[in-house]
C-alpha cells in the first residue's frame, strides 16, 4: 500500500484517536479559566489533581476502583450504541445489579463464598439485563423511545431501592438504634472479593478487563455480535439480510443493562459490602451510570478502547476530589469540570465523524485491489 | 424583474460560453484534467461519460458549487467569476438537478418565487408571478397550474417547475442533469419539444445523459468525457451509437445482450391477487397476479411509483400483505420472513442498494456474507469463520470484477457499480430458483450496465426465474421474454417480447390500455 491518499488516511485515523484526547485538555483549559475566577492558581490545582490520581500506590489503586463501574456500564454502553439503541439508564442498572447481589448475599450468610459470590453476580447480572431489557421491548414493540424510557427506569429503580432499604432490607442494627439510616446490613467479610495488593484494589477490575476482551470477541467475532452491528448500523439492510431486527433491539439493550447490573454486583462484593441510600441514585453509584457512557464514547465505543477511557475518566474524578480538598473551591467545581470534559468529548466524538464523512465524499473513485487482500482484525474504527 | 422580462421578450444573454484548462483536485483523485468545452446559444451540447468521468464536477465547477484549480470560465469571451450558485444564477445559468429542489407543501407559483425579492417589497407578489410562469409555460409548452400544490403533480410536471423556475430566474443557458431518467418514452418526447423551442429562442442548453439513442436525438453536439479528460467533441450528426459508447468506455461494447433462445420450465414463481399498502397507507398492490417461469426473464415496465416497490418487497418478505399468496417452487411463502424466503432459494437485488443491500460501514467481507453470515462454513458454533469468509469474499470479488482497493474497505467506498457487482455476486452465487432484480443498473455506467446484463442472462440460461423491475425501458427490451406494465398497482398488460416496443408499452405505463 504504498498509496499517499492511504497514508494520508492513516495519518487521519491518528488524528481521531487523539481527538479525545485534545478535548479534554481543551476542558481542562477552560476548568483553569474557572479556576482563575475562583482565586485559585490553576497549575497548583491541576498538579493536586494529578497528585491525586496516580501520587501514590493507594491513589492509583483508588482510581483503578473508581474505573472499574464505569467500566461496566461503558461496555454495556459499547453494546447498545453499536446495536443502535441509545441506553442511558445505566444508573438504574447498577443499582438493580447491586439489589440483586445484596440479597443474594443477605439471603445466604452461611453459604461458602465461592457458591454465593458467582451467584450475586449472576443475580446482578440478570437484575440489570432485566431493567434494560423492559426498554429494550418497549422500543422494539411498542416504539417506546428508549433514551426516555431508560431514564424513566433510572428513577424507578432509585425509589424501589429507596422502599427496599428503609423497610424491608433495612439493616437490623440501624433499626434497633433506631437511627434507621437507609442500609442494609454489612454481607459478611467471606464475600468480599479479594484485594490484589494491600490497597482497595479488588479482583473486580480484573473481572472488568476480562469482560471487555470477552465484549469485543462478541461483538466482532460472533455471528450475534455480527447481528448486533449490522442492526445498529442499517437496520433495513438487516431486515434485507433476514435478521429479526426487534429481537436484536431487545438483546442490545438487555445486555447493556447486564453488564451494568454486574458493575452494580462488584460494587457491593468489592467496594461497598452493602447497600445505602440518600435517596438519589448517584448517592451509590457516583453518577458512574452517567459517566460510563462518556467512557465508553471517548473509548470511540470499542470495548478495548473503553478500558483506558475509564481509567482516565476515574482518575480524573479521583484527581478532581483532591483538587477540591487542597485547593478549597466549591466541590461544584468538580461537577463543572466533570461536565465540561464530558461536553467537549461528544462534541469532538460528532466533529471527528463529520470530518470523516467530508473525506469520504471526497474520495469516491478508488485504485483496483492489489495483491495484499488480507483481513485486518476487524471494526477498529467503525461507529 | 427586469431580466425576467427581457427573457420573455427572447433575448438570452449569454452567445458563448467557454471553460477553458479546467482542473479539479480531490485528494488522490484527479477530477478533472485540463477540460475545455464550449456551448453556444441555440445549441444542445450533450456531455457523455461514464459515472465518474467528471461530468458533473465539470458541471458544478460552470455553477460555482465547486472552485476549480485551474482554469477559466469565459462569457462571450470575457472572463466570468463564479464562486456560488447565485453567481451563476446571476450571470444566466440555470441547473435542473436530478433530484428536485423544490419544496412539496408549496404551490408552483410559490416555488417559482421562493428566495426571489418580490416586486411589492414586504408583500408576496403571487399573482404577478403566476401571470408570468402561464406566459412562460404557453411559450415553451410546459403546462403547469401555477396555484398547484408540488405535492400533487407527477414527476414529469415537478421537472416542468423546475424549468419554469430557472427560465424565470432568467437563465440563458441550462444545463440538465439526466432530466430523462425518471419519466416515461411519451413525457421525454415532450421534454424535447421544449428543450427545441428553448433553443430556437436562443438558449444554450447543456445536456447530460447516459442514454446515447437521446443523446443522438437532440443534441447538435456531443463531448465525451473519460477519466476526467476530453476524449472527444463530435458533431451529432457525424456521430453513432457504438462509435459513442467506444468513445466512452474506452473499448467495443455490445449494447445489446444476446438474447439466446431458453426452453422455459415450469412457473417457479406465483403471485396469486396481491394486494398490499404503501408506507403512506394508500393501496399501492391493488390485485397484482403474475407467473415467472424458470430460464425467463419477466420484465415489469412502469413509471417509478406505480407499486414496483411494494412488489418487490411483498415478495421478498419485506412488507405486508393484505390480501394474495406468494408461491416459489411450489411452496406457499406468504407471510413469511425475509430470512425464511431467502433459504427457500429467493435472492433480491434491492432497488435501494445502499440503503437494503449492503452495510456501508461493513468492509468487503462482512457484506458479503450479509445474508449467510449464520450458516456453515462461514459461522460455526456462534463464531464467524474469517479464514473461509476472507477466501470467499475474495473470489467473488475476483469473480464478479469488483474494483476494491482490499477486502477491508467499506462498502462506502466503493461506487456504484462496484457495490452492485459485489451485491449481484453475493445473490447468484446462492444459486438462486427465483430472483428478483429492481432497477438494476439504475445509476450504472455503460460498462456496469453491460456486466449485469451479461451475468442476468447467464442465470437465465442456468434456469433462474427472473422478475426484472426497471424503469429503464430499453433496459426491459433488452432482457425480457416477457414484459407486463404495472400502472397504479395493476398490471396493465403483458407483451411478448417480439410484440413489444416503446410505443406500445409507454401507453400501458400512461394507463391506456389498448
Amino acid at each position: 500500500m504504498q498509496n499517499p491518499l492511504l497514508k494520508k488516511l492513516d495519518f487521519e485515523k491518528i488524528v481521531d484517536a487523539l481527538l479525545p484526547v485534545l478535548a479534554t485538555f481543551a476542558a481542562l483549559a477552560v476548568g483553569a479559566v474557572m479556576l482563575v475566577l475562583l482565586g485559585a492558581n490553576p497549575l497548583q490545582a491541576y498538579a493536586a489533581m494529578v497528585e491525586g490520581a496516580f501520587g501514590s500506590t493507594n491513589s492509583l489503586a483508588d482510581t483503578i476502583v473508581r474505573a472499574t463501574p464505569l467500566l461496566m456500564v461503558g461496555l454495556g454502553i459499547c453494546i447498545s450504541f453499536r446495536g443502535g439503541v441509545i441506553n442511558i439508564g445505566g444508573e438504574g442498572q447498577l443499582v438493580m445489579g447491586a439489589i440483586g447481589a445484596t440479597v443474594v448475599g443477605l439471603w445466604l450468610p452461611e453459604v461458602p463464598a465461592f457458591f454465593v459470590v458467582p451467584l450475586a453476580m449472576l443475580a446482578g447480572f440478570l437484575a440489570g439485563a432485566i431493567w434494560g431489557g423492559i426498554p429494550g421491548a418497549l422500543k422494539a414493540y411498542f416504539n417506546v423511545n428508549e433514551i426516555l424510557s431508560t431514564i424513566m427506569m433510572n428513577a424507578i429503580a432509585v425509589q424501589f431501592m429507596n422502599y427496599l432499604l428503609r423497610d424491608p432490607l433495612l439493616d437490623p442494627d440501624q433499626f434497633n438504634a433506631a437511627s434507621k439510616i437507609p442500609q442494609t446490613a454489612r454481607l459478611v467479610q467471606a464475600f468480599d472479593l479479594p484485594r490484589l495488593v494491600p490497597t482497595r484494589l479488588h479482583l473486580g477490575a480484573g473481572i472488568a478487563v476480562v469482560l471487555a476482551i470477552l465484549v469485543y470477541l462478541f461483538l466482532w467475532r460472533t455471528s450475534i455480535g455480527y447481528r448486533i452491528r449490522a442492526v445498529g448500523l442499517n437496520p433495513d439492510a438487516s431486515r434485507y439480510a433476514g435478521i429479526d431486527v426487534k429481537r436484536y433491539i431487545v438483546l442490545s439493550l438487555l445486555l447493556s443493562g447486564a453488564f451494568a447490573g454486574l458493575g452494580g454486583a462488584i460494587q457491593i462484593l468489592g467496594v461497598h459490602h452493602r447497600m445505602f441510600t440518600d435517596g438519589s441514585a448517584m448517592g451509590f453509584t457516583g453518577s458512574a451510570g452517567f459517566n460510563g457512557i462518556v467512557a465508553a464514547l471517548f473509548g470511540k465505543l470499542h470495548p478495548i478502547g473503553t478500558i483506558p477511557a475509564s481509567f482516565l475518566f476515574g482518575a480524573l474524578l479521583v484527581g478532581a476530589n483532591k483538587l477540591q480538598r487542597v485547593m478549597q473551591v466549591p466541590s461544584a467545581f468538580i461537577i463543572a469540570l466533570n461536565g465540561l470534559v464530558v461536553v467537549f468529548v461528544v462534541s469532538s466524538e460528532i466533529w471527528s465523524r463529520r470530518r470523516s464523512r467530508r473525506r469520504m465524499s471526497m474520495s469516491e473513485t478508488l485504485p483496483e485491489l492489489d495483491g495484499s487482500n488480507k483481513l485486518k482484525k476487524p471494526g477498529e474504527t467503525q461507529i | 424583474m427586469g431580466e425576467a422580462s427581457s427573457l420573455l421578450s427572447g433575448t438570452a444573454r449569454i452567445s458563448h460560453l467557454e471553460m477553458k484548462g479546467i482542473v479539479k483536485q480531490f485528494p488522490g483523485v484527479l477530477a478533472n484534467d485540463h477540460v475545455d468545452f464550449e456551448v453556444r446559444a441555440g445549441e444542445v451540447h450533450a456531455l457523455l461519460g461514464e459515472n465518474g468521468a467528471g461530468k458533473s464536477t465539470l458541471m458544478k465547477v460552470l455553477y460555482g458549487m465547486y472552485k476549480p484549480n485551474e482554469g477559466e470560465i469565459l462569457i462571450d469571451g470575457l472572463p466570468a467569476v463564479i464562486l456560488s450558485p447565485s453567481d451563476a444564477i446571476a450571470k444566466g445559468i440555470g441547473m435542473i438537478h436530478q433530484h428536485f429542489m423544490l419544496v412539496p407543501s408549496l404551490t408552483v407559483a410559490e416555488n417559482v418565487a421562493l428566495g426571489l425579492r418580490s416586486s411589492r417589497g414586504m408583500l408576496t407578489d403571487l399573482k404577478v408571478v403566476s401571470e408570468r410562469v402561464i406566459e412562460l409555460a404557453k411559450l415553451y409548452g410546459l403546462l403547469v397550474d401555477p396555484s398547484a400544490y408540488i405535492w400533487q403533480l407527477s414527476v414529469g410536471q415537478q421537472q416542468r417547475v423546475e424549468i419554469i423556475k430557472a427560465l424565470y430566474r432568467g437563465a440563458a443557458l441550462l444545463i440538465l442533469d439526466e432530466p430523462t431518467a425518471v419519466l416515461t418514452p411519451q413525457e421525454v418526447d415532450e421534454l424535447f419539444v421544449t428543450f427545441r423551442q428553448m433553443v430556437r429562442d436562443g438558449h444554450a442548453l447543456i445536456f447530460i445523459s447516459h442514454k446515447l439513442h437521446e443523446v443522438l436525438n437532440i443534441s447538435h453536439r456531443v463531448t465525451v468525457l473519460r477519466d476526467g479528460r476530453v476524449i472527444g467533441s463530435v458533431a451529432t450528426e457525424e456521430a453513432t451509437k457504438e462509435g459513442l459508447a467506444q468513445m466512452m468506455v474506452g473499448r467495443d461494447v455490445g449494447l445489446k445482450p444476446e438474447h439466446k433462445k431458453v426452453d422455459v420450465g415450469k412457473a417457479m414463481l406465483e403471485l396469486e391477487d396481491l394486494w398490499a399498502n404503501s408506507d403512506r397507507g394508500v393501496a399501492a398492490l391493488q390485485g397484482v397476479s403474475l407467473q415467472v417461469r424458470a430460464g425467463e426473464i419477466l420484465g415489469l415496465a412502469g413509471v417509478s411509483g406505480n407499486g414496483q416497490r411494494e412488489l418487490a418487497e411483498v415478495i421478498t418478505g419485506l412488507r405486508n400483505l393484505i390480501k394474495g399468496r406468494v408461491i416459489l417452487g411450489n411452496k406457499d411463502i406468504t407471510g413469511k420472513n425475509p430470512g425464511e424466503i431467502m433459504e427457500q432459494g429467493l435472492s433480491y437485488i434491492p432497488e435501494e442498494r445502499m440503503r437494503d443491500g449492503m452495510i456501508r460501514e461493513f468492509n468487503i467481507s462482512e457484506n458479503a456474507i450479509l445474508r449467510e453470515h449464520h450458516t456453515q462454513p462461514f459461522a460455526r458454533r456462534g463464531f464467524l469463520n474469517f479464514p473461509v469468509i476472507t477466501q470467499y469474499a475474495g473470489e467473488l470479488v475476483k469473480k464478479f470484477n469488483v474494483k476494491t482497493p482490499s477486502l477491508d474497505t467499506p462498502a462506502k467506498n466503493l461506487s456504484g457499480g462496484n457495490i452492485q457487482k459485489l451485491i449481484l455476486a453475493r445473490e447468484l452465487s446462492r444459486k438462486p430458483g427465483v430472483l428478483i432484480a429492481s432497477q438494476p443498473t439504475r445509476g450504472l455506467d455503460i460498462g456496469a450496465t453491460e456486466y449485469i446484463h451479461t451475468r442476468l442472462m447467464e442465470q437465465r440460461q442456468e434456469g433462474t426465474a427472473t422478475l426484472l423491475i426497471s424503469e429503464d425501458l430499453d433496459e426491459i427490451l433488452a432482457l425480457s421474454d416477457r414484459i407486463a406494465v404495472i400502472y397504479e398497482g395493476q398490471i396493465m398488460g403483458i407483451v411478448e417480447r417480439q410484440n413489444a416496443n416503446a410505443e406500445n408499452l409507454g401507453l400501458l405505463m400512461a394507463g391506456v390500455r389498448e
